[in-house]
């Protein structure tokens, strides 16, 4: 799901520079044979509008006409990532109960706990006192969803995609924000009557929200 | 262990975060007698009798006094030869290359190393399609025979993934650790593929599109968020290794590849591109794959492979036989282009010699090291440490331990080292 804005702080740069228009898009006059002789070699049309971040179009017709051109069922049954910004996320609603119906139910229990604190694997429930961030501090800290992932969208495209274990990818949509209504429930983030809608799963603060930064690796003798 | 990457102390185990488990590791190659017999007669496509199948390794017979066996329709190891992957964890899927049981830099392809987030699917390619959509002038489904109709690409590359070396992190490494269990989610392949310029070229990308997201057609239909200028740079769409069809488990029929990158990031099984103006925060681009940092913050989309090496021999649980002449050998890398120089020490880093670099030194592909010592028969520490043609060089754990504290799990390139004792036994012994 493409759109809309840049919402971390590692994108904040980006959201206020305006990106330039598209440039130079399209230079194809390298045709089948110059693009034989070194793909990428059409004529590289690049800008930079502050941010660090290369701006390139590509060729305003094709260039060898291979492939067929995509439908939007075709597309549509494919699109199933959700943006920060809510992007993708689906009509409907589940409430927390119906999530801890769910967490039985589609065996999410037998992974991760009656409480997503129980494992055996991944731990998913967890709060730090003062929503501090110490993981580079203390080796033994685990991360959680009420810990450190940044996008509770993310809670939802990841369940949605990949859960549960065993039957990846077969909740209903209202299942799925049922059961990531009980996975806030469980980090404290969502009371337990609450309602699970697109807007609770955008507008639900995550804790480690504005924690990740970008990398400042540089190569050069600076260790990072 | 469970597939949870920062998962640390587990159960009194201490993982890599990456479903290894370091403490995890088979002993012996796990051979069977029956199986090295069995191989022994495949590969002797019947011209050896029975009698002498049966004892094989004890009393083959004079090679010069009976016919060899016919050529075969696809070849197979000596069945004397018998590396394998090291399998570790119980849900997280990864495999590790015996990297100390290599020659040169390349790695067979069934001695790739995996690692999974999802299982390996079954994918017919004749059904596959690609997917490139978003903000693009021409969203274009691509057939696998399309993709190889474009102009190809092919290069000698490393892939590590960003977890390899987690147990080389840990507080107190355990001596018994080999090349393999340490660093064995490194493996190097020629990839050939499409260029994804070439196809973004194609499908009319969109100059304000910033990033692509790149999804698999795994059971986790794993996604990440790759910036655009990668695929202006280097990027591509391999469908094949080392001169064949990509593996199944190296992503068949087709991949996302990534250069110096982590791993993770090169999408295997890639069904769906789309061009966006921001990345997805996937799940893994933001509860794993990152690097928390002393201030509280965590670093995201860590991307580049710094430079790193490792001695792969003499290590353990090899015994050196006696005193004598050693070459010393290893694999050095980096992310960021070429290895410039790789020095080895044996005394524990008092002193430093230029190792010699065997060519081909290519970019973003493992570097093959050699030192030739002469070994007095006492002790000795045995260190390797690579610099990349940035002027980065290998740190020692403390340097990161100042930059990222303990609790950091991905990245991990502090200089490994081998401990030698006067009896010839080898331990694992980073600094």
């Amino acid at each position: 799901m493409s759109r809309a804005n840049g919402v971390s702080r590692l994108l904040t740069l980006a959201t206020l520079v305006p990106a330039l228009a598209a440039c130079g898009a399209g230079d194809s006059e390298g045709g089948p044979e110059a693009g034989s002789a070194a793909p990428g070699a059409t004529a590289v049309a690049t800008s930079d509008p502050g941010d660090g971040m290369t701006r390139r179009a590509g060729a305003a017709e094709p260039v060898y006409g291979f492939g067929t051109p995509a439908t939007a069922a075709q597309i549509a049954a494919w699109d199933i990532d959700i943006g920060p910004d809510g992007a993708g996320l689906p009509p409907g609603q589940g409430t927390v109960a119906e999530g801890l119906e769910v967490w039985e139910r589609h065996r999410c229990i037998l992974c991760h706990g009656p409480t997503g604190r129980e494992g055996p694997n991944d731990l998913l429930t967890g709060r730090i006192p003062g929503d501090e961030f110490p993981f580079a501090n203390d080796r033994s800290l685990r991360s959680t969803v009420g810990n450190y992932w940044p996008y509770a969208t993310t809670l939802f495209d990841y369940t949605r995609r990949a859960m549960p274990f065993d039957l990846p990818g077969t909740m209903t949509d209202e299942e799925v924000y049922a059961v990531v209504g009980a996975m806030l429930y469980f980090n404290d983030l969502l009371p337990a009557d609450a309602v699970v809608d697109s807007a609770t799963v955008v507008d639900t603060r995550m804790p480690a929200r504005d924690r990740f930064v970008p990398d400042n690796r540089t190569g050069g003798p600076t260790i990072r | 262990m469970p597939e949870g990457a920062r998962d640390g102390v587990e159960a009194g185990r201490e993982t890599d975060g990456n479903g290894g488990d370091v403490n995890d590791r088979e002993e012996g190659s796990g051979l069977t007698r029956r199986a090295l017999i069995a191989g022994a007669a495949a590969a002797a496509g019947g011209a050896i009798t029975a009698s002498a199948t049966r004892g094989l390794v004890q009393e083959a017979q004079d090679p010069t006094k009976v016919p060899g066996a016919r050529p075969v329709t696809v070849g197979s190891r000596s069945p004397h030869e018998t590396p394998e992957k090291l399998l570790s964890g119980s849900m997280g899927g990864s495999s590790r290359t015996p990297l100390q049981d290599l020659h040169g830099i390349m790695t067979p392809a069934d001695l790739h190393f995996e690692r999974h987030h999802h299982g390996i699917p079954y994918i017919d390619p004749a059904t596959y399609r690609l997917l490139i959509h978003g903000m693009v002038d021409r969203p274009t489904l691509f057939t696998l025979e399309d993709l190889k109709r474009f102009p190809q690409v092919s290069k000698l590359l490393f892939i590590e993934c960003s977890g390899n070396g987690g147990g080389a992190y840990a507080p107190s490494p355990s001596p018994q650790h080999t090349p393999q269990s340490v660093d064995g989610l490194l493996s190097t392949s020629e990839w050939t593929g499409v260029a994804l310029s070439t196809l973004f070229e194609e499908v009319g990308a969109h100059a304000d599109a910033t990033w692509f997201l790149a999804e698999g057609s795994d059971a986790a239909v794993m996604g990440r968020s790759i910036p655009m200028e990668k695929a202006w740079d280097d990027a591509m769409i391999a469908y094949a290794q080392n001169g064949e069809a990509i593996r199944p488990e190296q992503g068949y029929p087709a991949r996302v590849f990534l250069p110096g990158w982590e791993g993770n990031a090169s999408v295997k099984w890639v069904r769906r591109i789309e061009l966006s103006d921001r990345p997805g925060m996937y799940r893994d681009e933001t509860s794993k794959y990152t690097d928390p940092l002393p201030d509280g913050t965590a670093r995201q989309f860590s991307f580049v492979m710094d430079a790193k090496s490792i001695i792969t021999y003499p290590t353990y649980p090899r015994r050196l036989p006696g005193p004598g002449f050693i070459e010393i050998s290893g694999y050095a890398w980096t992310g960021r282009g070429l290895i410039e120089r790789v020095e080895v020490s044996t005394d524990g880093g008092d002193s430093w010699h230029d190792a010699v670099l065997q060519e081909p030194v290519l970019p973003k592909c493992t570097t093959r090291f050699r030192h030739g010592w002469e070994w007095d028969g006492g002790p000795a520490h045995l260190l390797s440490r690579a610099t990349d043609e940035t002027g980065y060089t290998q740190p020692i754990r403390q340097q990161v331990l100042d930059a990222r504290g303990p609790g950091t799990r991905y990245h991990s390139n502090a200089i490994r080292g081998w401990r030698v004792a006067s009896d010839g036994s080898i331990e694992f012994a980073p600094v």
